[in-house]
């Protein structure tokens, strides 16, 4: 709501603006008057004006565009704080198309609300749902296919960096999560971020220079240990990836891999809370459940 | 040796300026679709940015609008404008020195611009990308091209000041008052500031800017143009002197309130909103008014377009006008815009004014000027003029007819749902859609953009025939 003073300043802006063309264009109409040869007298570089008057239709057009104007202005918001007679709002508009969406389509998604997540994987119209809000909210980072990309992890894959389970998944589409893996260069030194990617490495079973690894491993108890687990199994708890299974989510060559100890790496999901409502989270949830189950 | 004889025959007009602003609207009229032309081949092979940050296509989109814009329809707006003024003043220039001022000083905006948007120095404001050196550069030119066609009027030797110096002297005001005011901010280095505005007072502010330049810019300026080069080329009185009267005032009147129809259902308040989207409406009848006075002074005269293409230009720019002056009020209206907002009918409309409209009203002039700028009879080839009319005029339907198409598929597709209340398609299925408009799209784009390489061919070969306009064609050899 801005001050009345803004308010008149609109309005009066507004009407003499309205009053101002309806007069020019009604001062210079002479009702009836025929077309003619007659001119004005002076001429531009040898170029003269006929003194026609204005044609009719474009007269009746302009007058009709004007009456519409003033009658959208008092059907609807424009003049100032006034909020017109039909007391209509956007924001009003965007509720009510909502609700009559929801009465609509909500009661399909409400049911399977009520199920378990494993029980709507099973059910082909809800995944077909599901595959169309995975389409339209989550593809863009994860894939069509939900195959992933560089940084965005594959779902199709049953390795989860959060937990599989159906809460987890829910919870990591509610909520978000953010990945922090911090940057040991400083720590480490040049060498030292050498050895512990050899080390990480040896733990997926890749060849690498055994003394590199030795030195790492030692490293690796140090720094490491703590969120990727001894045998690099991982924690979900953090997000912190399995080291062993061969899957890397920022690429797994020794470049990317040393990259991501020296630099560290932040990942991050957004949280869909505010974004998509309870019952489409739950479906959402149960289609990228069935991603990685439905070869089972 | 031209210049010369033109001197013989107006002793008191500077063409000088005219001439050299008239052959740098060919120039980076090329210049400026080669660009689009990438552009429009990056969007059907995305390959072509050839990863290279420069060639990238959020770098060369600005430097297309920008060159088109104010390269292009700019320069096609300073020749005009200064050639028009002294014609119906009858009154040379106040000054040749301001002149040279202004052209060199405009050439240096360009150059300034081609360097610095593909090196990804941006405001980020649309059609005011570049940054606060050159925004000062631009209002500096800006005011001394205001007080050198302002000072000519003011020494005129005619009681009048005819309707084309109405429109050029609205489009000058209100351009230096739209950059002056959109390009405000804080500067916190050599090639980067913010805006003194923020959230939704800056998309407003933007928008008034934006949308005033196609009104005073894009319509303004090019109506002055219409207004002399029309009843020129046709030889006849313009139709309704009472008629540019009432469209005049009305138009710029009205015109500076449309913006907000460019930020339908966002955080703008439901009043700018409605507002701008009634002021779009009522604008229908003030942008007609300039076609009606443009067609009807043909009245008399049509035959006239079986022989002679640089008429058709001019005619076919106006009929490109009026359909995008009656399309631009129908998408300010809410309901239309719900559906044709962010998609390729918004890239179709502009480019139905900008091809269509714009660029042939220019096109058009300019082929009327340049042999009197060389002091030449006609162009060297009046066929080749008739063959860029219609690659111009075939470029242009193809463009907006695909962008149509287009625009209306994207809307229905993302607005579009299943029984189930989701949405039938994802986003990238509608670009997956487009692909075939942007194939034609930039069929006729390139078209469009080898036409302006005829005309230079015909303007290259102008100014270099023998004959000039003083000594008739036998006597010369």
């Amino acid at each position: 709501m801005m001050s009345s003073f803004w308010s008149a300043w609109i309005i009066v802006l507004t009407v003499v603006s309205l009053a101002g063309i309806l007069w020019i264009l009604l001062a210079n109409r002479t009702a009836g008057e025929q077309e003619t040869d007659r001119t004005t007298g002076h001429a531009a570089d040898g170029i003269e004006e006929y003194d026609n008057p204005l044609p009719y239709w474009w007269f009746l057009m302009f007058l009709f565009t004007i009456i519409f104007g003033v009658g959208y202005l008092i059907a609807y918001p424009g003049m100032g704080n006034f909020k017109g007679l039909l007391g209509w709002t956007q924001i009003g508009q965007w509720e009510k198309e909502v609700a009559a969406a929801d009465e609509r389509f909500s009661g399909e998604r409400f049911a399977y609300l009520a199920m378990p997540i494993e029980e709507v994987a099973a059910v082909p119209a809800a995944m077909k749902m599901g595959q169309r809000m995975f389409a339209n909210n989550c593809a863009s980072c994860h894939g069509a296919d939900g195959k992933g990309s560089y940084g965005f992890p594959n779902l199709t894959d049953n390795d989860w960096l959060y937990g599989g389970e159906p809460d987890a998944i829910v919870a990591t589409l509610v909520h978000g999560r953010k990945a922090a893996m911090p940057a040991w260069g400083d720590v480490l030194g040049d060498e030292g971020v050498r050895n512990v990617t050899a080390y990480t490495l040896s733990l997926s079973g890749r060849n690498v220079d055994a003394e590199h690894a030795a030195a790492g491993k030692t490293q690796y108890d140090m720094f490491c240990v703590a969120c990727h687990m001894p045998s690099g199994e991982g924690n979900p708890l953090f997000g912190a990836p399995n080291l062993a299974n061969g899957i890397w989510l920022y690429g797994g060559d020794s470049m990317q891999v040393s990259h991501s100890i020296r630099a560290g790496r932040n990942g991050e999901m957004p949280a869909f809370a505010d974004l998509i409502s309870e019952d489409k989270i739950h479906i959402i949830s149960a289609y990228v459940y069935s991603l990685s189950r439905s070869t089972d | 040796m031209s210049e010369l004889n033109s001197a013989l025959e107006h002793p008191q007009y500077n063409y000088k300026v005219v001439r050299q602003f008239a052959v740098m609207t060919v120039v980076w009229g090329i210049v400026g679709m080669l660009v689009g032309v990438l552009l429009a081949a990056q969007l059907v092979w995305p390959v072509l940015n050839f990863d290279t940050p420069w060639l990238s296509f959020g770098r060369l989109r600005p430097l297309h609008t920008n060159a088109v814009i104010f390269a292009f329809g700019g320069c096609a707006l300073f020749s005009t404008s200064l050639f028009v003024v002294q014609r119906t003043c009858q009154a040379r220039l106040i000054s040749d020195k301001l002149a040279a001022f202004v052209f060199w000083g405009w050439q240096l905006v360009i150059v300034a611009a081609v360097i610095t948007l593909p090196m990804g120095l941006t405001t980020s404001k649309e059609y005011a990308e570049l940054e606060w050196p050159i925004d000062i550069l631009i209002t500096v030119v800006w005011v001394m091209y205001a007080i050198l066609f302002f000072g000519t009027i003011m020494k005129r030797k005619t009681s009048h000041i005819y309707v084309a110096n109405w429109f050029f002297g609205a489009f000058i005001i209100t351009v230096a008052v739209l950059h002056i005011i959109n390009s405000l901010a804080v500067p916190v280095g050599m090639f980067k500031s913010y805006s003194i505005y923020a959230g939704t007072v800056d998309a407003m502010v933007q928008w008034w800017y934006g949308h005033n330049a196609v009104g005073f810019f894009l319509t303004a300026g090019f109506l002055g143009i219409m207004y002399y080069f029309v009843p020129k080329q046709a030889g006849r009185p313009v139709y309704s002197y009472r008629l540019s009267i009432v469209h005049f005032w009305a138009l710029i009147a009205v015109y500076i309130w449309a913006g907000p129809h460019h930020l339908h259902y966002t955080a703008l308040p439901d009043w700018a909103q409605s507002l701008g989207m009634i002021m779009s409406l009522i604008l229908l009848a003030p942008s007609w008014g300039g076609m009606i006075n443009g067609m009807m002074t043909l009245s008399g005269a049509w035959d006239k377009l079986r022989t002679d293409p640089i008429l058709r230009f001019l005619v076919v720019s106006l009929s490109f006008y009026g359909m995008s002056t009656f399309e631009g009020p129908m998408m300010s209206i809410k309901t239309v815009n719900a559906l044709s907002h962010y998609t390729d009918w918004t890239i179709g409309h502009v480019h139905s004014g900008a091809l269509g409209w714009v660029a042939m009203v220019s096109i058009g002039a300019l082929y009327h000027l340049l042999p009197i700028l060389f002091a030449k009879q006609q162009m060297y080839s009046i066929p080749l003029i008739n063959v860029h009319f219609w690659m111009s005029t075939i470029g242009t339907v193809l463009y907006i007819a695909s962008m149509w198409v287009n625009g209306i598929l994207q809307g229905l597709m993302w607005r579009a749902y299943n029984q189930d209340g989701t949405l039938t398609y994802s986003f990238v299925e509608s670009v997956e859609a487009s692909y075939s408009g942007y194939l034609v799209r930039l069929i006729g784009g390139l078209i469009f953009f080898a036409g302006m390489l005829v005309m230079a061919y015909n303007l290259w070969m102008t100014a270099r025939q023998p004959q000039d306009r003083s000594q008739p064609v036998p006597s010369a050899a």
